[in-house]
């Protein structure tokens, strides 16, 4: 994942690459972001140790907030190569992630009657790996069928077939028609509005017994890394600062953890794509697919391949955001969670990876997950006080020069106005940033730099100048 | 003209359109099928023309809001995601000052919850005895407030929010109309709270039966008041669009702004007429669906957009004519889609409606003959 590296070999010279966000002039993206990263982690411990919040508490938020992190900047990751890279208005992200968890639940659920859940509905009991893959590929396949007739269409267009298509999707869901029914013996359904139990295996869980099989071979033993390493000696290590119970904490982490290193992967794959010829002819689509038309590109191939390949990657997020929750239903799958990637992406700056996943992370931290959690903070410090039940009796006192009860009634409702703050920031955004933190930087199209080498007095940076001679 | 030619063309028409086609024999079986079921009483025509009455009135109020949409559309060139969360805050204004004036400004209840329309169930519309034929001054007022309020404050998002980034083209105004949605409905949200509500009283409503060969279809009040205020209403815009020049000066701005502004005229003004007659139709299509529906909730409008969008799309965009007729095919959709498939879906069959025909036909169905 090195910048200069991969922007070497590209042609994208450091020159190019330099972040300067708020006057700060960052040697490179990447370390832009782990100073954010930092900064943001900072932020939140020193809030929750002025406060005095327990500890366990306090950790569970900051694994809470690696998880959110991950998981937004995983979708924006995906989003960018429809818009960013392409210029696809999808807001339908939801309906493909909906699709995603879906099919895994489905998939991997214990077989109905098997004596090992008690759901109303079953699955295939296919193991967890096979689940994960069916869901994104039907998130993949969803996304192709939308992607046949839509994408011919204006982006505006689009956009509308596409968020249509995501209540299409949600109300299927909930349909009652489609709620369970017996296919091939087994009993299979969506679930209708109740909507599925998840009662396959914990994901992290069948993920360290997967990768314990080599040392289970040499040690003969079961499961060797999960019961020996992972219970045995982190979560007993664990127990010495968290004494109650400390498992669903460390769970926690270790989730967010793996999380992090699919965040990785995503990162890579997607630089990688775009980087690539293919991503090149992505970019050219943006810019005016009648030109790329021209010099002879099948846009509508490039197109469809970049729709479907995103749709697969939305699918695959949805799976690690919901596919740990116990239980999903329908109307977890609005149009809402759409708009949350949408914000995300523009914050960070559509077109630039490093940008989604910094907009991810600020997204994460400051307007989905920092209300709550300053919510959460401020309650404690006042010793959780009575907030009025309605705007009317919030509003009452203030005639009288009592402002207490509205500002209580405010903190109570931050999960309705985050919602408005979000809309605020995006309006903004779009005024004073429209590019936003690392978006739409000038990026030279041929495969050596165009740039004069600077002469350097030493130093660590190099000017890549050996850049067009390496072949893909 | 053979019998031979007439094959020709229509097996030539087969060939170059196959989707067309496809869609014709889909609407022959679903035809067939409704006769089947009206034929083997499946179906009573009572609960067909039932139906039917529900799609139309739908329809209106659709419509209706939808000649705002499509007129913005077509001369701002762009979708603006927040008019459905203009209609909310028409239909909430609107219905603010009803309570009020029902409530006989604080006498029948604390004002402070007849002005926020009984938020946290403090006062409800059935016991002040709201509807249009017990209360006609406080349902007229909110009509009359629930425009006026819709066109200040279109005016004041676009002259404060859309106006000042006109220029960077139909998309970053589409995503900043997605801001403007959320803000306004969780602002709606936060001051009248997230309870769906009752507001009419329908007990005392009077209404007629009439018999219908095997049954009887139901036609109350405020049926005839919607269908009275929107056509109205959408005749009034048909003239003042056809036989004004701002309707003219409409029509030149959507084909071509710059050329428009060449031949001297004041886009700005044309503009600002759009959205007040845009703005007005929308609120008070939001106060009439309220009425019509009895019950308001934060997310009426945001749940009725989509819908709005798949109407003006289907009718062309630019088109009044086109949003009206859109409005009735989706209305008529969504509430007799139920005929031939499960009630859960009637709302994804209007959505796949609109994917249809933007994949058939994209420009619309009255597209070419643009009104505004």
């Amino acid at each position: 994942m090195s910048d200069d590296e991969s922007g070497g070999e590209y042609g994208q010279s450091t020159e190019e690459q330099r972040a300067v966000v708020m006057g700060i002039d960052f040697r490179n993206d990447g370390l832009m972001l782990l100073t954010m990263l930092l900064g943001i982690y900072i932020i939140y411990l020193l809030a929750g140790l002025v406060i005095g919040f327990p500890f366990r508490g306090l950790m569970n938020q900051i694994g809470q907030l690696t998880f959110w992190i991950a998981v937004f900047a995983m979708a924006s990751l995906a989003l960018n190569l429809h818009w960013g890279y392409t210029g696809l208005f999808n807001i339908g992200i939801v309906g493909f992630m909906a699709t995603g968890v879906y099919v895994t639940g489905i998939l991997s659920k214990p077989v109905f009657g098997s004596g090992t859940s008690a759901a109303e509905i079953g699955g295939f009991g296919l193991p967890l790996w096979i689940g994960i893959i069916g869901g994104t590929v039907a998130a993949g396949l969803l996304g192709l069928i939308a992607a046949l007739p839509a994408l011919r269409l204006r982006a505006d267009y689009l956009a509308i077939v596409t968020i249509a298509l995501s209540e299409i999707v949600r109300f299927s869901l909930l349909s009652d028609s489609l709620s369970g029914h017996e296919i091939a013996g087994y009993r299979v359904g969506l679930g209708g509005g109740d909507g599925v139990i998840l009662d396959y295996q914990d994901p992290l869980e069948s993920l360290i017994r997967a990768l314990s099989a080599p040392f289970d071979l040499i040690l003969g033993e079961q499961g060797w890394l999960w019961n020996d390493v992972y219970l045995g000696i982190v979560v007993d290590f664990v127990a010495n600062f968290i004494p109650n119970n400390p498992k669903p904490v460390v769970d926690n982490f270790a989730y967010s953890a793996v999380l992090l290193l699919i965040l990785g992967g995503f990162y890579v794959v997607i630089r990688r794509m775009g980087n690539s010829p293919f991503g090149r002819v992505l970019k050219a689509i943006r810019e005016d697919e009648d030109v790329t038309n021209a010099l002879g590109k099948n846009t509508n191939m490039f197109k469809i391949k970049s729709f479907v390949v995103g749709c697969a990657l939305m699918g695959l997020v949805g799976i690690l955001w919901f596919g740990t929750q116990g239980s999903v239903t329908p109307n977890t799958f609005r149009p809402r969670i759409t708009f949350y990637i949408w914000i995300a992406l523009i914050i960070g700056g559509a077109g630039s990876n490093s940008g989604s996943v910094m907009g991810g992370a600020v997204f994460a931290a400051f307007l989905f997950q920092g209300p709550r959690y300053f919510k959460n903070v401020i309650e404690t410090a006042l010793g959780n006080p009575e907030a009025p039940s309605s705007f009317g009796q919030a509003m009452l006192p203030v005639s009288n020069g009592d402002v207490v009860p509205f500002l209580l009634y405010t903190l109570d409702s931050i999960r309705q106005l985050q919602l408005f703050m979000m809309g605020v920031v995006l309006i903004v955004l779009m005024h004073r940033r429209p590019d936003g933190m690392l978006g739409h930087r000038k990026e030279p199209a041929s495969s050596i730099p165009l740039t004069r080498p600077i002469k350097r007095s030493g130093g660590g940076d190099t000017v890549a100048t050996d850049g067009g001679e390496t072949d893909e | 003209m053979g019998a031979s030619s007439t094959y020709d063309r229509a097996r030539s028409q087969i060939v170059e359109k196959p989707m067309t086609a496809v869609l014709g024999i889909i609407a022959v079986l679903l035809v067939f099928d409704l006769v089947r079921q009206l034929a083997t009483g499946n179906l009573t025509i009572a609960r067909m023309m039932s139906l039917v009455l529900d799609g139309v009135l739908r329809g209106l109020v659709i419509g209706l809001a939808g000649i705002g949409l499509s007129m913005t559309y077509s001369i701002l060139n762009f979708a603006n995601f927040a008019h459905g969360d203009y209609i909310t805050a028409g239909a909430f204004s609107g219905w603010a000052t009803t309570y009020v004036i029902a409530g006989g400004f604080g006498s029948a209840a604390n004002i402070g919850s007849l002005a926020l329309v009984g938020s946290g169930g403090s006062v409800f519309g059935g016991a002040l005895g709201i509807n249009a034929v017990q209360t006609p001054l406080a349902v007229l007022a909110g009509l009359v407030v629930s425009g006026v309020f819709t066109v200040a404050l279109a005016l004041a998002i676009d002259k404060f929010i859309y106006k000042p980034i006109r220029g960077s083209g139909g998309i970053p105004l589409l995503i900043t109309s997605v801001g403007v949605a959320f803000a306004l409905r969780y602002v709606i949200q936060f001051v009248f709270d997230s309870g769906t509500r009752g507001v009419t009283n329908t007990g005392s409503l009077p209404g007629i039966r009439p018999n219908v060969i095997d049954g009887t279809v139901a036609v109350t009040a405020h049926d005839v008041l919607l269908i009275l205020v929107a056509g109205g209403l959408m005749l009034g815009v048909h003239i003042l669009l056809q036989r004004t020049k701002l309707g003219k000066a409409m029509r030149a701005m959507s084909d071509d702004e710059a050329l428009a502004r060449i031949t001297g005229i004041a886009t700005e003004r044309v503009i600002r007429s759009t959205w007040i007659i845009g703005g007005g139709l929308t609120g008070v299509s939001g106060f009439m669906f309220v009425l019509w529906k009895g019950t308001i909730s934060w997310n009426d409008g945001w749940l009725l957009l989509l819908l709005i969008f798949a109407a003006v799309i289907l009718g062309g965009i630019g088109s009044v004519y086109g949003a009206i007729a859109g409005g009735l095919v989706i209305g008529l959709t969504a509430s007799t889609a139920v005929i031939w498939i499960p009630s859960g879906f009637a709302r994804a069959a209007a959505f796949g409606v609109m994917i249809l025909v933007l994949v058939v036909r994209p420009q619309g169905i009255f597209a070419g003959r643009s009104t505004a």
